[in-house]
Order: structure tokens, then sequence, then C-alpha cells
């Protein structure tokens, strides 16, 4: 399976490093070349520097021929749009986009983009643990969430 | 007409202005506080500081009821997301963006953006008004006689491809001398030659027809009637 993920931050590093060892192509792109020191040792994927909203660095690394195209970087607008042109230029069949944003996570995940929000998520966890009744019990709680996405 | 302009830096604020002199009613978003301030104290009370992707402040912004939303920030993917916002959400009726990387007009239409706007593109196509890409390329000016020496490349759709120089109907005072091949060949012009796609031609020609001669060796076939 060929993946590509855009945005080789700590999320998009550590998605790359799985699907890696899964025995996928994963291609990552960043425009920080320093952002690749966050991938695992044993990632085999080939390191891209470049804008993957830049419709030339797509042509180059040839997004017509991709399964799977994930945007993870920091900008929910250059992931939603480096989404939609995976999906609506290049035909790439699954593509998913992390999105800060709730609103605008919910708009994209409606008119057809798989989308994940972790601010809301992330937000009543943290809640959650500030109301434990005490310190042991907020890190069973940590424990848990872990537990609960098999991190 | 109620028009709503993302984007507070040069271009935002000229069209900002402009747009008020012909009485529009008329609202800037921008997130940078300086300039916010900056559009106050020129334009007054009309600008709005906020992220103009964000629902929260669109919908502050009453885009519900905007004819019109322009996204002219210096960002091709922020302009994008405003007008699919205002689009999604708001159904304005027409989103105008601005874009830098000429390449991304396409891709804009595609996603639904109504009007796509590039500098670059324009520029672009100044130049290129200026500099016709089919042209005769004078190479020699024959002095006193008006008649030039000019050298034409024979396209692949040119009426003239596989058919000999006697065929070729030429403007008056015009005449091929020489032919060169793809690979370099010259050919002496006689009415046998014939002419192929990608040959370089030679002419001797009178500066007024030069217009002729170009027609006559480069259009495409006249299109036939049914």
């Amino acid at each position: 399976m060929r993946i590509v993920i855009m945005g080789c931050g700590r999320v998009g590093a550590a998605l790359a490093s799985d699907f890696s060892r899964d025995g996928c192509d994963v291609t990552v792109l960043d425009t920080d070349p320093a952002a690749f020191r966050f991938l695992a040792d044993d990632f085999t994927g080939t390191r891209v520097v470049g804008n993957g909203i830049d419709p030339d660095v797509l042509k180059k690394i040839h997004l017509e021929r991709v399964d799977v195209f994930v945007s993870a970087t920091r900008g929910d607008n250059r992931n939603v749009m480096a989404a939609q042109i995976a999906k609506h230029i290049y035909g790439v069949k699954v593509v998913a986009s992390r999105v800060f944003d709730p609103l605008r996570e919910e708009m994209y995940r409606n008119m057809g983009l798989r989308t994940i929000n972790p601010t809301r998520v992330q937000a009543r966890r943290l809640k959650r643990v500030i109301e434990a009744p005490s310190d042991e019990a907020a890190n069973l709680m940590a424990l848990d969430f872990l537990k609960q996405d098999g991190a | 007409m109620y028009i709503i302009v993302i984007g507070g830096g040069k271009v935002g604020f000229y069209l900002a202005k402009e747009l008020v002199e012909a009485n529009h009613e008329v609202l800037v978003i921008e997130q940078d506080p300086d300039k916010v301030r900056e559009i106050q104290d020129e334009l007054g009370d009309i600008v709005m500081e906020g992220d103009g992707c964000e629902a929260t402040v669109l919908d502050k912004a009453g885009t519900a009821r905007a004819d019109m939303v322009l996204a002219v920030t210096g960002d091709d993917e922020d302009n994008l997301v405003s007008c699919q916002v205002a689009k999604q959400r708001f159904n304005v009726g027409r989103t105008v963006a601005r874009i830098n990387n000429p390449q991304n007009e396409a891709i804009f239409r595609k996603l639904d953006v109504d009007i796509t706007v590039s500098a670059t593109t324009a520029i672009l196509s100044h130049i290129e008004q200026e500099l016709p890409t089919h042209q005769l390329i004078p190479l020699m000016r024959l002095k006193g006689s008006g008649l030039e020496i000019v050298e034409v490349r024979i396209p692949d759709d040119s009426r003239v491809v596989g058919r000999p120089l006697r065929e070729i109907l030429l403007p008056q005072q015009s005449m091929v001398a020489l032919v060169i091949g793809e690979d370099g060949t010259p050919r002496m012009a006689g009415g046998d030659t014939v002419v192929r796609a990608g040959d370089e031609v030679v002419a001797v020609t009178m500066h007024d027809s030069e217009e002729a001669l170009r027609e006559a060796l480069m259009a495409p076939p006249p299109a036939r009637a049914f």
C-alpha cells in the first residue's frame, strides 16, 4: 500500500513509522528537513522536503498512484486544502486530515473528507484528569486513556 | 451590496476603499491588530479583528446576508478555506479568491470557488501578448527595397504540412528560399519540395506581407463545412 503523510511533526512521524513497520510504502512530506528527526530509526520510507499544497510537489511524488493521503501539519487550512487536492484532483481513495478547529472539522467531514479533531477529546480528557479526586486517580485515568487507544 | 473582504493587507485595503467609494456596504476582516487600527484610521468603522476562516468570526460578521465574499490574503490555502466556509455554512452566492500560485486556479474552480484572481497570471498574460509564440522571426532586412528575409517554424497543425511548395499559395512578392529540416539538413526550395511539421522555412517577403505569409504557412487548415 502506498501512503503519503504530509507534516512530519510528532503525530505525522509516529504514523509514518507505524505504517513503515507494517510494510507499507510510505512517503513523508515536510517543508522543514529538521522535522524528519521525529521518525523512528527503523523507518524505511522516503523523506521529501516540500509543501503538500504545491501542485509541483504533488506531481513529483506521483500522488495519482497513492492509496492513502494523510495531512497532519499544524495548519488546518493547509491540511484541508491538500486533502481536497488529493481526493478531487488526484482521486486518492482514502484521504484523512487532522483539523484543530472543531467547526471547520465538522464542515469538511460533511463535505466527504475523513477528519479528526483532537481538540475536543483532549479538552474533555484534561478536564476529567483535573477533576480526579487524587493524583493517583488522575494517573490511572491517563493510563486508561492510553489503553483505550491501544498505544 | 454587502461585501466582506477577508484580509486587510494592501489588496484588501484598496479594495475596501474603492468599494466604499462605490457606496457598497463593506466589512474587512483582519487578524493583525495593527492593520485593523490602520484601516480604522483611514476608512472608519468597517473593519473587524479576527480569523476570516473561522465560522464563528464569519457568523459575527453577518456572512449569511453577504452578497459576496472576497478572500484576498497572501495565502492561497487561507483564501480557499474562507471561500469554502462562506459557501458551505453561509450560502454566500459569490466567492472570490485571490491566488498566488497560478496552478491553483483550476484546483480552486474544482473546489467550488466562483472566481479566482491571480496577479501572477495577469502579468504573465501581458508578457505573452507582447511576445506571441507563433511568430515570424525577421532574419534580415534588405535595405531600401522593403523586402526582408524571415524564418518560420512550421507548426504540427499547419495546413501546409505534407504539401509540396508548388501547391502552397503564398502572398504576392513572397517566396520560399530554403527549407531546413528538424535535423538541420537544408533543402533548396523547389516546386517539389514537401514541407514537414517542424521544418524551418526561410522566405523572402515584403514587410507588408508578413502577416499574410505567417497565415499562409502557419495557420491550421480551414474548418471544413459539412
